[in-house]
């Protein structure tokens, strides 16, 4: 194991990071704000509560949710697709490292900062909506196990994509829709059906459910059900990196 | 001598069915300097892209101080360090992490005090926090090489490595080739400036569509191919050469008053003796000689010229 290679990697990733606070941290964390002081103070107060939680505090893990999700897409995606973009990444093929530290590195950076965000964002929903986390430890394994999983899916993104266009589409176009009609703003319950049954189609679904179960146990799918849908999420995503990397697809000629 | 590099039978198609090297087998022998000739496109980089992991090989092997690339990718890779043609880096990383990132990437453990000593050797020092931005061409090429040099290797890839780089600092870029071949690191670097492996290298390969032409000592290769002419100079202009002077083929020049010879240093040794004796019998005085070799320039053109017929 290279470890001085995925370090470097890591270090290299989160410097990115901290050149660009103001676009990595602080405009998702302001925007996700501006959902709060809409719907969970303007708005929410005049809405009645579900499944007994008040609605601002019901749209926080859908928001949070929504964060994560295209944080670690457009991280991940884009910390791959830039040194293919520029050049640089004939250094990192040249080294001597394996497909599995370069995934390390540059999904770990990823998921470190999505994380990151998704708990600035917890603590900055604090001031406008007032909420309880029942299972801090379940809520962290889902945070971070979603935010592995879906930068491994802006890795592979971020390797398909020939042009910047490639780059957006997929998280603006099949990530943003998915989220909000995942149940972000509401319970699935309160779908008429055939809506109900076809929303099950949405894995967004099993993750806003699963994230908002640990905050307040209440939840629109078994939570169990949420864990195993995110986990054949996380499967999919490595077996798809594998092959990548097996085959040189669109990295090595 | 050994050999720290051994192609045998490497060849590389790509998916569009254009085969870019037929057939490769090379020997780079350890501590010495190897240049690689060709035109654009004959294969030079696609070769070094196979050795140093970038590309994969279609059929054939490499092996590098004797680790198979593909098999023991991390030994052979740990000892090649690789400037590329292209001048590619992060606009916003400054020059010290930009080198310290390099030497992690290969498994290196931190060494400040080495990478203070590369980027001074490289005249990078006063430079070392600047973003890469703001870095002239000239300045980028070094820290690329300082990049490739950060985990001490054992062979170094140029790959073109004074395109479009002003005449000091290309000098100067020989001058950090001939030390690093001092202190031990094999280089094997691509150019089509015939000058710059006439400079530098200890050996000459010529590559032509993917395929290695010849490989030879620089000296042999110039001894070889070359030809070399001498230039007569007398002490009175003459209006024609002379009929009885026909069978050497002069050719008159600088309005009448120099002759010139070529001829071929392989052969027959006494030619000159014989002309000199003709030009005298001639009454021809002579008041200067001067000889000097082909270049490797003509020596290439006329090489490349000959296989394409």
């Amino acid at each position: 194991m290279n470890l001085y290679a995925i370090r470097a990697i890591y270090k290299f990733e989160m410097a990115r990071t901290f050149r660009t606070l103001m676009q990595s941290i602080a405009s998702p964390v302001l925007s996700t704000s501006l959902y709060f002081i809409v719907f969970g103070t303007a708005i929410g107060s005049r809405m009645g509560n579900i499944e007994g939680i008040s609605y601002g505090a019901f749209i926080i893990p859908g928001l949070v949710m929504l964060s994560l999700l295209s944080e670690s897409i457009s991280n991940a995606s884009f910390g791959i697709f830039f040194p293919k973009f520029s050049g640089t990444i004939y250094e990192v093929l040249s080294a001597p490292v394996s497909s599995m530290e370069i995934v390390i590195g540059y999904v770990g950076a990823a998921a470190t900062k999505s994380v990151t965000l998704g708990l600035l964002i917890l603590l900055t929903a604090q001031l406008f909506v007032d909420y309880h986390i029942q299972h801090p430890v379940w809520m962290l394994a889902f945070l971070i196990l979603t935010a592995v999983t879906f930068s491994l899916f802006g890795f592979i993104i971020g390797i398909w994509a020939d042009d910047f266009q490639k780059l957006q589409v997929i998280p603006l176009m099949v990530i943003t829709p998915l989220t909000f009609l995942g149940g972000a703003f509401y319970s699935i319950s309160m779908l008429p059906e055939p809506w109900q049954t076809l929303t099950l189609f949405n894995p967004v679904v099993y993750l806003i459910s699963g994230f908002r179960w640990a905050f307040y146990g209440v939840a629109d799918v078994n939570v169990a059900v949420s864990l195993g849908m995110t986990m054949v999420f996380l499967l999919i995503c490595l077996t798809v990196v594998w092959w990548i990397f097996r085959t040189g697809y669109r990295i090595r000629t | 001598m050994p050999s720290i590099i051994r192609v045998s039978g490497l060849t590389k198609t790509y998916d569009s069915g254009f085969t870019a090297l037929q057939n490769i087998d090379l020997e780079i022998h350890r501590g010495e300097i190897f240049a690689l000739l060709g035109p654009n496109g004959a294969g030079k980089t696609t070769l070094i892209s196979i050795i140093c992991g970038i590309s994969s090989p279609s059929e054939g092997t490499v092996l590098a101080d004797g680790f198979d690339i593909v098999k023991d990718y991390r030994a052979a890779r740990s000892k090649i360090g690789l400037v590329p043609q292209e001048l590619c880096s992060d606009a916003f990383e400054n020059v010290w992490s930009a080198v310290s990132f390099s030497r992690g990437l290969f498994g290196k453990p931190a060494n400040p005090e080495f990478i203070e000593k590369l980027l001074r050797q490289l005249s990078l020092w006063d430079k070392k926090d600047a973003q890469m931005r703001e870095l002239s061409g000239g300045m980028k090429r070094r820290v690329m090489i300082a990049k490739a040099l950060s985990h001490e290797p054992d062979i170094l890839f140029l790959d073109e490595p004074t395109a479009g780089v002003d005449v000091e600092l290309r000098k100067d870029m020989w001058q950090m080739v001939r030390e690093l071949r001092e202190q031990g690191v094999t280089i094997i670097l691509t150019t089509h400036y015939i000058e710059e492996a006439e400079e530098m290298a200890d050996r000459i390969g010529v590559i032509r569509k993917g395929k290695i032409l010849l490989v030879e000592e620089k000296q042999a290769l110039m001894d070889k191919l070359g030809s070399k002419l001498l230039s007569i100079r007398l002490q009175q202009p003459v209006s024609e050469v002379p009929e009885a002077l026909a069978e050497f083929s002069l050719q008159l020049a600088e309005d009448g008053d120099t002759l010139c010879y070529r001829y071929d240093s392989r052969q027959e040794s006494d030619s000159i003796a014989r002309l000199l004796r003709k030009l005298t019998e001639q009454g021809l005085e002579i008041r200067d000689l001067h000889s000097s070799e082909s270049s490797l320039e003509q020596i290439f053109v006329s090489l490349v010229h000959e296989k394409e017929q």
